[in-house]
């Protein structure tokens, strides 16, 4: 058996996104020694597909805005069941946030004045979006990159060693956390590119992997996006929760087939875009719901006019929040109502002059043209829902990101509750800084605090390796591919957009058959740079975090955000004070209930009574 | 729609390594790394290729086909005849990892020698104040997706493995540029970018410019204008007068 690579670490951020960059710049500042790994090269993490914005209440656009405003829109794109505290904290911090990134390099558009510009969103009252055009997540990860190397070029002139306190391993999987009693000790892993295996030993443990989105068959989500990190924290003992909670966003491209699900953002409809079925017709009209009837235009004129005047007019039901928008799409196409490829036409070109919407949005007219034919200037284009994002995840502590684990954080899509039952656009970007930077510091507190540090097991490493290695010892089993197909299959048709009693019982029954098939993939040649052995780890985790996002998905009969429930079609103010808790053991996967916590009186005085007596229960009011 | 495509993909390590040939299903709509993926999961399950958006965002699916530096992901097989043989290629100037996989770290390690963004000391968080019009500049190059592709074909490093210590390539002779461009950076990056980043090495053939995927003016908006302050500094004989009478630094 060949030597085992061995780091020791105070920190470890799994994950090189928005959340994990953050995160480790934080950890790092508090003058611990920091890693960072992630599987993809350092840079090229899911955060650079967004596109939008980032959401921060400074009231550059529109005076009015400040954090109440920002809270109560998050609150009511949750539809309530958001944890408050995680979403107070988000909308009082959010523009320090994006203020910061401005010291660290970005170049945000700007408005007249030079202040930072800010754009519409669905379910954003006022404009929020900070943004470079459509291309924000390639500034942000950019911007936390070259933060990075800047924390690097300062240890060079200080150590005359550019890694000395922070270290970025590139190309690398985390298949198992480590430790020691119920403490966090550290994480074993992979180089991707060679196959070697690595123990760190680490008393912290920050995970910021993302989503879940590969076990979906359409999904806007890359390679990397196989719930790693919420399977790594269950399998530590954490639990997860809101699972049954994904967000399909309602504009993916349709066409052509390889590109089915690739997103099309939503500042398309912020800037003027209006969606249109095959007879033509504006039919976001017919589908704006009970709750949010006092805020959204019913007829076209008024829509209209609210881009130039905000103050008088009600918002265009374009700009619903996301899970309106992608359920009234569904039914357009159920009612044979749709484009030709299965969508409907979403078009700016009769909006906005062909030079604005080149400058606005340079993104998706170089994307539609490159990959579809499509000069969305002067056509419309053909667009869906698409898996986009996972609203559940690590139940942490607000304040400072820990799980139930000592040792363990989490932050950004990987953690839950901030959200809700349903994300806003643009509350993303702004989720990964601010949660980022407080787990990096709680990280920083935990480990300080800290007496003997916790050490890693050697029968860990030695079981760690065996699984790792199991694929290339059997033969004749399956093809980790073709398994992975029939689960994002599985998926999609069973516990996707739509949900049935039946179709998850049925999904959780070939759940079962997949386990069982996926006890005997088999890969072919060695362990340096091999996708398939890759897939076939990866693959262990997708099974994990799909069963727990059907269980959960069954149990929940009511329809609120990203659940929708053919067989339940009501918000239920009962369920509102219910959280799904998942934990794995040699048993599988439980998920119970859980009361959710009350409400804070002084932020339930945001809101308009009328408006809480809309997702409150009777009880909770009185 | 579908077809049968013939392909010719290399495959080897460090040691060494050969092209291969494959017959693939090929349907309408699909770009090169579709195929590269369908070659995965039917005829060759170890076949090693980065990449992670497939939406053009992200630079990693980076290659050459036909002897083109291009994304995977943004080269439709549309632009081919059904006949032709395809031929795809890891990139040159970089040392091989396996297959179309190649050792980039170059890139990371020039990166690191551009010295970062330096804010102006007496600016709060919150205070930074710059127009649009001035923004625009360093935008452009912040577009980069560090895809590499304008360092893979750079004549001065694509056979001239010697040049590697001096030269930083276009894509970070740009992002001295880029802060140089920068509003409210207080740093002067002008002898930097001649003395440390070889800026010098740049012939201004272009090439860079003509791969790049999100069609940044590499060499006009950046390198040429940096050439012109380092000629400004350098090179002109009022300035240089001045410097010997006066000892300018």
């Amino acid at each position: 058996m060949p030597e085992l690579e061995r780091h020791s670490f105070d920190v470890l951020v799994i994950g090189a996104g928005g959340a994990g960059l953050r995160a480790a710049i934080e950890a790092r500042e508090h003058g611990l020694r920091t890693a960072v790994l992630c599987k993809s090269l350092f840079g090229k993490a899911h955060t650079v597909m967004a596109e939008g914005g980032i959401a921060a209440a400074m009231g550059n656009a529109n005076e009015s805005d400040n954090w109440q405003v920002h809270f109560r829109d998050t609150m009511r794109g949750g539809k309530f069941l958001n944890n408050w505290r995680m979403a107070e904290l988000h909308a009082q911090e959010a523009p320090q946030r994006v203020w910061e990134l401005e010291t660290y390099g970005a170049l945000f558009d700007r408005t007249k004045d030079g202040r930072i510009s800010q754009r519409n969103f669905g379910g954003h009252e006022y404009p929020r979006l900070a943004h470079v055009g459509d291309r924000t997540g390639l500034e942000l990860i950019r911007t936390l990159q070259q933060k990075i190397v800047s924390l690097q070029q300062d240890d060079f002139k200080e150590f005359g060693d550019y890694e000395e306190r922070l270290r970025v391993f590139q190309e690398f999987t985390v298949t198992e956390l480590a430790k020691d009693g119920d403490r966090i000790s550290g994480a074993f892993g992979y180089w991707r590119e060679s196959g070697r295996f690595v123990l760190f030993e680490a008393p912290a443990v920050i995970l910021a992997t993302g989503g879940i989105g590969k076990s979906f068959k359409v999904t806007s989500n890359s390679w990397e996006y196989t719930g790693d990190g919420h399977a790594l924290a269950m399998r530590a003992g954490a639990s997860l929760i809101n699972m049954e909670f994904i967000q399909f966003h309602p504009t993916g491209m349709v066409w052509p087939p390889s590109v089915k699900g690739i997103l099309v953002t939503e500042s398309v409809r912020g800037d003027g875009g209006v969606l249109r079925n095959s007879d033509g017709k504006r039919f976001m009209f017919d589908y704006i719901p009970e709750v949010f009837k006092d805020k959204y235009a019913d007829n076209e004129a008024e829509a209209d006019r609210w881009y130039a005047d905000q103050a008088n007019n009600r918002r265009p039901p374009e700009l619903l929040p996301r899970d309106e928008v992608a359920r009234a799409i569904n039914s357009e196409v159920k009612a044979g109502r749709g484009s030709p490829h299965g969508g409907v036409f979403l078009d700016v070109s009769t909006r906005l002059p062909a030079e604005e919407i080149r400058r606005r949005l340079p993104s998706m007219h170089h994307q539609f043209k490159e990959l579809a034919d499509v000069d969305i200037t002067a056509q419309p284009m053909e667009v869906g829902p698409t898996c986009h994002y996972v609203m559940g995840g690590v139940e942490v502590d607000p304040d400072t990101g820990s799980s139930s684990v000592p040792g363990l954080f989490a932050a950004g899509e990987v953690s839950g509750g901030m959200h809700g039952s349903n994300r806003l656009g643009g509350n993303s970007l702004s989720d990964l800084l601010v949660f980022g930077r407080r787990a990096g510091a709680g990280a920083a507190e935990y480990v300080r605090a800290l007496g003997d540090r916790p050490v890693v097991p050697e029968d860990t490493v030695t079981e760690a390796r065996a699984t790792a290695l199991k694929p290339f010892q059997e033969e004749g089993g399956e093809n980790p591919y073709t398994l992975h197909m029939e689960l994002q299959q599985s998926m999609n048709d069973l516990v996707g957009i739509i949900r049935r009693a039946g179709e998850m019982e049925e999904a959780l029954q070939r759940l079962e058959k997949l386990k069982e098939r996926a006890r005997s993939l088999t890969v072919e040649g060695h362990q340096q740079f091999n996708p398939g052995w890759h897939l076939a780890l990866d693959l262990r985790n997708m099974l994990l975090v799909s069963e727990c996002v059907a269980k959960a998905a069954l149990l929940r009969t009511e329809s609120r955000g990203g659940h929708t429930r053919d067989d339940h079609p009501v918000m239920d103010a009962e369920w509102r004070r219910k959280l799904l808790v998942c934990t794995t053991s040699d048993e599988g996967v439980r998920v119970e209930e859980k009361p959710q916590i009350p409400i804070r009186s002084d932020l339930l005085d945001l809101f308009e009574r009328t408006e809480l007596e809309k997702y409150l229960t009777a009880e909770e009011l009185s | 729609m579908s077809y049968q495509g013939k392909f010719r993909v290399w495959r080897g390590d460090d040691s060494g390594g050969a092209l291969e040939d494959f017959t693939v299903e090929v349907n309408e709509g699909e770009v090169v790394l579709d195929i590269i993926h369908r070659l995965q999961a039917t005829q060759a399950p170890d076949l090693a290729v980065r990449w992670n958006c497939k939406a053009g965002k992200c630079g990693s699916c980076s290659a050459e086909i036909n002897g083109r530096p291009r994304l995977l992901c943004m080269t439709r097989m549309s632009v081919f005849q059904e006949s032709e043989t395809i031929t795809v290629t890891p990139m040159r100037t970089f040392p091989i990892i396996r297959d179309l996989v190649t050792d980039v770290s170059f890139n990371y390690t020039k990166a690191r020698e551009v010295p970062s963004f330096a804010p102006p000391k007496d600016l709060a968080p919150g205070e930074y104040r710059m127009q649009q019009v001035d923004v625009e500049r360093s935008q452009e190059f912040r577009k980069c997706i560090e895809c590499f592709l304008c360092q893979n074909t750079c004549h001065v490093v694509r056979d001239h493995e010697e040049n590697k210590e001096a030269f930083s390539g276009p894509r970070f002779l740009m992002r001295v540029a880029e802060l140089e461009m920068h509003p409210l950076d207080t740093a002067d990056r002008v002898d930097q970018a001649q003395d440390d980043h070889g800026l010098g090495y740049c012939n201004i053939t272009k090439c860079c410019s003509e791969v790049c995927p999100e069609h940044i003016h590499i060499t006009d908006n950046a390198l040429i204008p940096m050439k012109e302050r380092v000629a400004d500094r350098k090179y002109d004989p009022v300035v240089w007068l001045g410097n010997k009478l006066f000892r300018r630094s």
